[in-house]
């Protein structure tokens, strides 16, 4: 392909400036952690004595430990049981396509674009009648249901390509429908559940509105809803706010570094398909 | 369009599902349905439910009939709040998905570059990290102190530096930029994923028929990316609509009610103000808003030719 060099100039600059702009709030919260507590910086400086104190004031402070294993429950909870049902019910509308498949898939259709705001009032108040209020499950069972539509799309989506020959061969073979889902689709489906699994753990991870209505305990939340109190907590604390967001946010941060290939990759067909 | 459909056989009489009793495939189906039912359907029917009555959570509840619908239609700081919705689409959509297709049709040609690929990773943060981290750090950026104003200062502008968010006339603009720079760089990743997928020659021959850059992007790029623009378009006016996080954590709304939406203002009635028939109706306002918008969105951009 002829590709100008001025071009080719103008994209580059214009990435590297749009990167720029992404990390701005990271880098203004990294140099603002590091000045002294209590004190009000102004804008990017460098400070003349970096308080690197603040991140274990900070981490002390947000009882970061306790946080971590938290949501690690709530994802523990919400997570496998998600991609469990959501694989079921894949497999039976997309590839056992059972009689009246089509109204059950429009039925889970309907919530895909369901604000959370809609129906967190009612929710409250059922949760509340379960006797789960300020419990973990109070965030877990919820939003099990809630993943639903999206996970059922998406596993659909996966079974509806799988070639029929394949099933029958194994039936053939005398497997039942168990066996054939267990032993032949669930390890096909390995591509489409981890990039589900990814989706599924950052939307949990970072699920705020639940977390704030149904779990008082900050330690009993997830990080964004702990962030959300840690910030009515020390939010005139500026140097240490923002130690404690870097701190809360890294977890994430680093996981997606690490598998930042499939990150990317749920991420882009997350939104496609959603 | 490139993208291929997937031959698929659908023989029913000789399907998987044939052999299988109907009945099983709906055993299959029967715990999603279930958690569905109970955490979202009953949910939402209850929510209809409520919004036809006056009840403050505890005590008896009275019927209102559609009196709380009026109200949300006429009662102005109500009403102000959906307006509000509607004016961050301008910076929750309009802007990253223009500013998308600007940025990704002119870095198409080092889309496999490893600078490209270095940005894929960083254009992905915003999506990483919990909202109310963004909501943090751009608080923060926004103060009366912080990095906009001496950037402003710094080009001489000091004039217009103000709190942003604490402002009458700025705090939802600037409740938009936050919206627009967790949103622009899933967008332009998008859009620029979707080029990738367009077969260069048709550039190529457009370059050969003497097609200049803006005729490439108005006859190849637009109509080749329609269903890239239109999962752009739904993911970012609905997170406008249902936006809660950002808002709840840079400005609580305020000042005043200046960036109230509809998504706080439940929170509100429901929790603060124990106005839970109010919250209900508006819950439902702002679902079938969310419908009314995506419905369209994804009919128009459908691929129809597969």
């Amino acid at each position: 392909m002829i590709v100008g060099r001025r071009e080719t100039w103008t994209g580059r600059l214009l990435l590297v400036l749009l990167m720029a702009v992404t990390l701005m709030p990271f880098v203004s919260l990294f140099v603002t952690a590091l000045h002294p507590s209590g004190s009000y910086p102004s804008g990017l400086e460098w400070p003349r004595d970096p308080q690197w104190g603040n991140f274990v004031k900070a981490f002390e402070a947000a009882r970061m430990i306790e946080l971590v294993k938290s949501s690690t429950l709530i994802v523990l909870g919400v997570v496998p049981v998600a991609l469990l049902l959501g694989t079921l019910a894949g497999f039976a509308i997309g590839h056992l396509r059972m009689a009246g498949r089509n109204l059950v898939f429009l039925l889970f259709v309907l919530g895909l674009t369901l604000p959370f705001e809609g129906i967190i009032t009612p929710l409250y108040y059922q949760v509340r009648d379960m006797g789960l209020l300020n419990t973990r499950w109070a965030i877990i069972l919820p939003l099990i249901g809630l993943y639903m539509p999206f996970a059922v799309f998406w596993m659909r989506a996966h079974f509806v390509n799988m070639p029929d020959e394949l099933s029958e061969s194994a039936r053939m073979d005398g497997a039942n429908v168990w066996q054939l889902f267990w032993r032949i689709h669930v390890p096909l489906a390995m591509p489409a559940l981890s990039s589900l699994a990814i989706l599924l753990f950052l939307w949990t991870w970072n699920q705020f509105l639940l977390a704030i209505v149904l779990v008082d305990d900050p330690l009993k939340r997830t990080m964004s809803g702990a962030l959300g109190a840690f910030q009515g907590q020390w939010g005139t604390d500026m140097p240490l706010l923002c130690a404690g967001s870097l701190l809360i946010l890294a977890p994430t941060l680093v996981i997606f570094l690490i598998f930042q290939r499939r990150f990317v990759t749920a991420l882009l067909q997350g939104s496609l398909k959603g | 369009m490139p993208r291929k459909p997937v031959p698929r056989k659908q023989s029913p009489a000789r399907a998987a599902g044939l052999r299988t009793p109907s009945w099983v495939g709906w055993l299959f189906v029967a715990p999603a349905l279930g958690v569905y039912a109970v955490f979202v359907l009953r949910p939402i029917a209850l929510t209809v439910q409520y919004s036809m009555y006056r009840w403050d959570g505890i005590g008896p509840s009275t019927w209102a009939g559609l009196g709380n619908y009026v109200r949300v239609f006429t009662d102005p700081d109500l009403f102000a709040s959906i307006l509000n919705a509607i004016k961050l689409i301008v910076f929750f959509s309009v802007i990253p998905v223009v500013l998308g297709l600007a940025i990704a049709s002119t870095i198409r040609r080092i889309a496999a570059s490893r600078l490209a690929l270095v940005a894929r990773t960083v254009l992905f943060l915003p999506q990483v990290i919990p909202l109310v981290a963004a909501g943090i750090a751009w608080s923060w950026l926004m103060s009366s102190t912080g990095l906009v104003n001496q950037l402003l200062a710094y080009v001489g502008l000091e004039s217009v530096a103000r709190a942003w968010l604490g402002d009458f006339s700025t705090a939802l603009p600037a409740v938009g930029v936050i919206g627009a720079w967790v949103l622009l760089g899933l967008c332009t990743i998008l859009l620029l994923s979707g080029l990738s997928k367009i077969d260069p020659a048709l550039y190529e021959a457009a370059r050969m028929d003497g097609a200049g850059p803006l005729r490439e992007f108005v006859s190849i790029t637009v109509p080749c990316l329609r269903q890239e623009i239109g999962v752009c378009v739904t993911v970012t006016v609905i997170a406008a609509l249902a936006s809660f996080d950002i808002v709840y954590v840079s400005t609580q709304g305020g000042p005043g009610n200046a960036t109230m939406v509809p998504g706080l203002e439940i929170y509100y009635l429901a929790f603060s103000e124990r106005q839970v028939g109010m919250a209900s109706a508006l819950a439902v306002v702002l679902m079938v808003l969310v419908i009314l918008v995506a419905l369209p969105i994804q009919w128009l951009t459908k691929d129809r030719s597969s």
